[in-house]
């Protein structure tokens, strides 16, 4: 199992992460400064929670293809919510996606239904839901109470101290000040997925998960609670994407029943992207994390490509550019897993 | 297994068909008109035509999510053909001749990369065709730089618009791409290939069966007919806005094809299933629109009917 393979799919999303950074940082004007960062962290930040939630559930070899519509779904909830205060938003949002989870839950481990099938239909019926709740049309928030700082907000801005801006700062001052202006749902991703890695390596549950995803009939036999555990999974996915729905209320101001269409293949592809096996058993929650980053950023140097001047993309490139890493990936991996069979 | 579950298994989706159909004779106003006929057959149209590409993509035990994308390449690229703003053609009988041939076979072509990603990687097919489903649209949108091409060329639409025997073109054109279909599926070694592929692929390998060949001609068929329904689509718009050509039709195809009662694990598969599988969610459909339940709800009456179907096939297996 100590083969050099096992850990590289990971490393290699990483330095091309760091690579497309460096790369921007030395091309664009602004693209490492303030603003770039916050705007790209706080829209990234929704999409991380799901291929958070997700990345668990391909490690256990299934899949959610209802992320997407719960998180349009929460984000109604949370927007009708929202007028009692930040609590009550964020509670119902997410209550809203542990719902979902829960009902795919039953619908995989009871009534033995592919994971496919049955997240695909919990994805008609939440966006059905969704739609009911909004009466078709995209709910506002309110703006009285503290919920739309979940979105817009900057946590750890008020410790951020005047002179971190002075003139003449170091690097470690300005290091500082920039870390502190990261937005709040950065903050809450970032905690999200410290604690999902922490989940995944030292927790009964988390090493549950990867052996199920190697192997559901020897996991089984092992006397693993395999049930209870591909529950948790999809219950756990869906919470994280009642979160996104949440954050996504709170940041455009308004609960969207037909935003999060195609969330669901975002997230797969973060989550491939990052290094985790399709097949289950084997996964990287760094790795998803970098992968996420790596398609918002996608579309961050196109715009910025586009204001140097020498070219003109449409944002549709984005797509084919974001298949395009898709594929080198997948091809990749696919020689790796190959490589990693003989050993 | 119980004889009413064999019952169930083998009528569910017909008798599904009969209570909607005897339902609505009695309660919907206006139900038994010509026009409903016709309008419920050409909204199921396009579905059915991309389900029975899908159906037999599902027999080999795979999956196909580009067929929307797919629909939106060649629905974008056919008017740039028959208007003759790609290259110059000589008269509109043969752009309108070109603009169909094209098109389905690059969509054809682009099946064939799922297939060769899906054979020659080993990539699961479910992430396979992500590639496509995520670039092919955006290369649909670039090559239109995402801008509606509006048209007006009888000659083509009469693929979508015109009627023979009163009963739409698009109509007898899905007929006979299902009797097709079903015929190959149910009497020649292809259909037999193809169910053995999905049943056990390694005993299907190991017996003879070309399955590498089987899967690009299952994922190449997928394409051409995901292809050709993008054309219908345009037909009946007269006008190509690859934004929105085929958004969500892998899933209306997949619903099809399971409730029609298609194993998704592969090795049976029936067209004519597929077939009426859409006819029963579309009509659940109208029947909810035309007795005043919104929209929204009737999606979540297919997810019903979805996990129904599914699980009722799951009955039968020990």
């Amino acid at each position: 199992m100590n083969s050099p393979w096992s850990i590289k799919p990971s490393y290699a999303v990483l330095g091309v992460l760091l690579l497309l950074v460096v790369f921007g940082a030395l091309r664009y004007d602004g693209f490492i400064g303030t603003y770039n960062v916050q705007s790209v962290l706080r829209y990234v930040s929704m999409f991380a929670f799901v291929s958070l939630g997700m990345c668990f559930v391909i490690m256990t070899g299934g899949i959610d293809l209802s992320v997407g519509s719960v998180a349009a779904m929460s984000s109604v909830v949370a927007a009708l919510l929202s007028p009692y205060g930040l609590v009550p938003g964020l509670a119902g949002g997410l209550a809203a996606g542990l719902l979902v989870g829960g009902l795919n839950a039953f619908l995989i481990t009871r009534m033995n239904i592919l994971p496919f099938i049955a997240t695909l239909a919990t994805m008609l019926a939440a966006s059905g839901t969704g739609l009911l709740l909004a009466g078709n049309q995209s709910v506002s928030v309110s703006y009285d109470t503290a919920f739309t700082s979940l979105g817009q907000g900057d946590l750890l801005s008020f410790m951020r101290p005047e002179w971190v801006d002075a003139e003449g700062a170091g690097v470690a001052t300005q290091a500082l000040g920039f870390i502190l202006s990261f937005p709040t749902p950065a903050w809450m991703a970032l905690i999200a997925f410290l604690a999902g890695a922490f989940v995944l390596k030292h927790t009964p549950f988390g090493r549950h998960v990867l052996a199920i995803g190697g192997g559901t009939d020897a996991s089984r036999l092992m006397g693993l609670p395999v049930d209870r555990t591909i529950a948790g999974v999809y219950i756990l996915s869906g919470g994280c994407a009642g979160l996104a729905g949440v954050i996504l209320a709170s940041q455009f101001g308004a609960g969207q029943p037909i935003e999060g269409i195609g969330w669901e293949l975002f997230a797969i592809a973060s989550v491939v992207v990052g290094g985790t096996l399709l097949t289950g058993g084997r996964g990287s929650i760094g790795g998803t994390l970098a992968g996420a980053l790596l398609l918002g950023l996608i579309y961050t140097i196109l715009n910025f490509e586009n204001g140097l001047g020498w070219i003109s993309l449409s944002a549709y490139w984005q797509s084919v550019v974001r298949g395009t890493f898709l594929l080198i990936v997948v091809i990749i991996q696919s020689k790796v897993t190959k490589a990693y069979k003989i050993v | 297994m119980t004889s009413r579950q064999v019952f169930l298994q083998r009528y569910g989706v017909l008798s599904a068909l009969a209570v909607l159909l005897i339902f609505n004779f009695a309660v919907t106003p206006n139900f038994a008109t010509w026009q409903t006929l016709n309008v419920n057959l050409t909204q199921v149209c396009t579905i059915v035509i991309v389900g029975v590409g899908m159906t037999l993509v599902i027999a080999t035990g795979g999956i196909d999510l580009s067929v929307g994308s797919l629909m939106a390449i060649a629905g974008a690229l056919s008017p740039m053909i028959f208007t003759g703003s790609l290259f110059p053609i000589p008269n509109i009988y043969v752009g309108v001749a070109l603009g169909v041939i094209i098109p389905v076979l690059v969509a054809g072509v682009f099946g064939l990369f799922n297939a060769w990603l899906i054979s020659n990687f080993s990539v699961q097919p479910i992430v396979a065709t992500l590639v496509l489903f995520i670039a092919g649209r955006g290369l649909a949108q670039v090559s239109t730089n995402g801008d509606l091409q509006v048209f007006v060329v009888p000659q083509f639409q009469a693929l979508a618009l015109g009627r023979i025997l009163g009963v739409p073109a698009q109509v007898w054109l899905m007929l006979v791409i299902v009797g097709i279909t079903a015929f190959v599926l149910r009497r020649t070694v292809l259909g037999k290939q193809i169910l053995a592929v999905g049943g056990n692929e390694a005993a299907a390998r190991l017996a003879g069966v070309p399955t590498a060949r089987v899967k690009y001609i299952v994922y190449g068929f997928c394409g051409l007919v995901s292809g050709f329904a993008g054309l219908i689509v345009i037909a009946m718009n007269s006008a190509a806005d690859a934004n929105l050509i085929g958004v969500g039709m892998e899933l209306d195809a997949i619903a099809a094809v399971v409730v029609g009662g298609t194993l998704l694990s592969g090795g049976r598969a029936t067209i004519v299933g597929t077939l009426l599988g859409a006819l029963v969610i579309q009509l659940v459909r109208y029947t909810l629109l035309a007795n005043g339940v919104p929209d929204a709800a009737a999606l979540i009456v297919k997810a019903v009917l979805i996990v129904l179907a599914v699980w009722l096939q799951r009955q039968e297996q020990p």
